[in-house]
């Protein structure tokens, strides 16, 4: 393998700053959403005293979760010592500290009061997962900071396997604790269960892997730097078993709720009556954002073709936001567990009378503050690809493949 | 001592032994009459503001006798609205009735449950259970949700920063999150946008020496005497004696919270 020679993105300037200029303003309307939230308040949005996290959330977590996912490539290099890798370390590393501080901001900016943000900051209350996901989150940023800089500074150089590992011990935490804000939650049916937290893990390997492989296919293909189809090959490997992953996972997580007769319902919802959260399961989530990517990559044809690779990718996202609405939306939705074997005829707080699942009807500024975090994350990957030397200059198989002189 | 740079200071140890007696001077008077007020009752005086510190002496709790519950009545549903000032929420211009009616913060209501298998019909209030053990505060990232000495579960509206974790946590759906802004308040609950809350049990009649809470009196007032409110911890309290009588049960017992607030005849 030659030598990797990282580059800063070189575009042209109307391109470059045409391309700021378009996701500032998706941000800037994000910003906007959410002023237009805090003034009001969130009767302006579709949340409710049932659903209280709404698609704000969705976005969030998605984002979260995809950027300790993101890092994976850094770590597959660095830790696991996959040469092949290795080239893609500086840009995995700006991706996850991105979509992490884009999620963030989602997550902050739909409190009740964001103002309060430093009280966050100053008051904790360790038996709380949450209070200690602050500080995976923001541990995260300060260590994946340090490892991107050992592997921008030959001088570094005997830092940069302790930091990797540092880091990639840190975002295995951290999906681990995004996991248990759900898992450790013992009112909600949905909810409630230990698998959820390795379940996020593998969801964050597929998510962050289907983002990076698309942000980077579009970052070389804006500055025209080869991709080989080795490396691509590899990423198409690893988003086949991430996917099978996430399938193993889905099948433990029912047979984990039915192994009990009292969420036999749950899983009767989920599966088969829950009306939209079964049609989100079943369509946006399985057959979308994973059967129909899985069979795309593997087939012989459209595997090899790169708009397939990046429609698979984009599946995978629109399938892994389905499943963070199955999951953390239809599980609000689905009536708590009031009163066992009992049925409520009549509630003045609708409690799921008869059985009946809370609506949820997003608005439009759920969305849009959203798409504000997707595009500051977005943002801070150019400026920082523009201004930084991150991408190799070329990612061609003579680059990356360790076999290419031999196969030559 | 060889070396004269080391020798004692003299003047520093004697401004250090007047500062630590300036010290005890000050602080002993407030410490001892804190001890003896504290040691001299657990809980303020009727009908007086409490001049003393909340102690885990006493643990405030409810029986809520279903028997007794009427159908249709909603007398402590008002009178909590009324009490807590949550009847001076006010839909904000076009918002749609039906999401509001979703939204609008509620500490009390009545629901009625029929068993599946018996076809036996009940009417109970529902309300905050006053956990001993709170998922709520469990989850609270600031430790806004809290319980207090005796027994109540509670939010600081200074510390809530509107996660609403504690809402996903509430095994009981007990809590509210204020959707928008609110004009008109109570000084007893200064409610905001944004801030998570629930009921406190009347906190504020704890702390002025009332014996009750107002869903309680309002239920005894309309002839059901439903509710008993009281000490969990003083055998001799209505409720206690009530409670050694009548069979009774958390909700979701199997969660093992041990509630404050019990059921008889669910």
């Amino acid at each position: 393998m030659k030598r990797i020679v990282y580059r800063e993105w070189h575009l042209a300037p109307q391109r470059y700053w045409g391309l700021l200029a378009l996701l500032a303003i998706v941000a800037g309307i994000g910003g906007l959403a959410f002023w237009y939230m805090e003034h009001q308040g969130h009767w302006v949005t579709g949340m409710t005293n049932e659903i209280v996290w709404g698609t704000p959330h969705l976005f969030a977590i998605f984002l979260i979760v995809a950027a300790s996912g993101a890092l994976n490539l850094a770590s597959i290099g660095t830790v696991f010592g996959k040469t092949p890798y290795q080239p893609l370390g500086r840009f995995s590393g700006l991706l996850a500290v991105a979509l992490l501080i884009g999620g963030l901001l989602v997550l902050v900016l739909d409190l009740g009061r964001p103002d309060r943000l430093i009280v966050a900051m100053t008051s904790y209350n360790f038996r709380s997962i949450f209070a200690w996901n602050v500080l995976l989150y923001t541990g995260f940023i300060a260590i994946v900071l340090a490892y991107l800089v050992t592997m921008m500074d030959r001088r570094l150089r005997a830092y940069y396997k302790a930091a990797g590992t540092l880091a990639f011990t840190w975002r295995l935490l951290l999906t681990t604790g995004t996991g248990s804000i759900f898992g450790f939650i013992v009112a909600r049916q949905a909810f409630d269960t230990a698998v959820l937290a390795p379940m996020f893990i593998v969801m964050s390997f597929l998510y962050g892997l289907a983002v990076f492989i698309l942000v980077l296919m579009f970052a070389c293909a804006q500055d025209e730097r080869p991709i080989g189809a080795y490396l691509l090959n590899r990423l198409k490997g690893l988003m086949a078993i991430f996917i099978a992953g996430v399938l193993l996972f889905i099948l433990i997580y029912f047979l984990t709720k039915l192994y009990g007769a009292k969420h036999y319902d749950l899983v009767n919802y989920y599966l088969v009556s829950g009306g939209r959260y079964t049609v989100a399961f079943w369509f946006g989530w399985v057959f979308l954002g994973l059967l129909a990517p899985f069979g795309i990559i593997l087939h012989p044809v459209l595997g090899q073709d790169r708009r397939w690779l990046a429609g698979a990718c984009a599946l995978v996202i629109l399938g892994g936001m389905a499943s963070l609405y199955v999951l953390v939306i239809g599980g609000q939705a689905y009536p708590l567990s009031l009163f066992p074997d009992q049925t409520i005829l009549e509630s003045g707080f609708h409690d799921g009378v008869g059985g009946q699942i809370s609506g949820y009807a997003p608005t439009m500024p759920e969305f849009l503050l959203g798409l504000g975090g997707v595009a500051v994350a977005m943002l801070i990957t150019a400026v920082g690809l523009r201004a930084l030397q991150l991408l190799p200059e070329s990612l061609a198989d003579k680059e990356v493949d360790p076999h290419a002189a031999v196969k030559a | 001592m060889n070396n004269p740079s080391e020798a004692i200071d003299q003047g520093r140890r004697g401004f250090m032994r007047s500062a630590a007696g300036v010290a005890t001077v000050t602080l002993a008077p407030g410490v001892l009459l804190h001890t003896l007020a504290n040691a001299a009752s657990p809980g303020p005086t009727a009908g007086e503001p409490r001049a003393v510190q909340v102690t885990d002496q006493v643990r405030y709790g409810m029986l809520i006798d279903t028997t007794k519950c009427a159908e249709g009545c909603t007398a402590c549903v008002s009178a909590c609205d009324r009490e807590n000032g949550l009847d001076l929420q006010t839909m904000p211009e076009g918002a749609d009735p039906a999401l509001w009616d979703r939204q609008e913060a509620r500490w009390i209501r009545k629901v009625k449950v029929q068993d599946n298998l018996t076809g036996k019909v009940t009417n109970l209030p529902l309300m905050c259970q006053h956990c001993e053990h709170p998922p709520c505060v469990d989850v609270c990232p600031t430790g806004a949700s809290f319980k207090r000495a005796d027994g109540i579960v509670m939010v600081d509206r200074h510390l809530c920063i509107g996660c609403r974790y504690c809402m996903m946590a509430c095994p009981y759906k007990a809590r509210s999150f204020i959707h928008t802004n609110v004009e008109v308040k109570l000084t007893l609950a200064p409610r905001g946008k944004g801030c998570v809350e629930s009921c406190n049990l009347c906190v504020h009649r704890r702390d002025n020496g009332q014996a009750s809470t107002a869903c309680a009196d309002a239920c005894a007032a309309a002839g059901h005497g439903a509710i008993l409110f009281g000490d969990l911890k003083d055998p001799a309290s209505p409720l206690s004696q009530a409670l050694a009588k009548l069979p009774s049960r958390q909700l979701r017992e199997n969660l093992a919270l041990n509630t404050g607030v019990r059921y008889a005849g669910v």
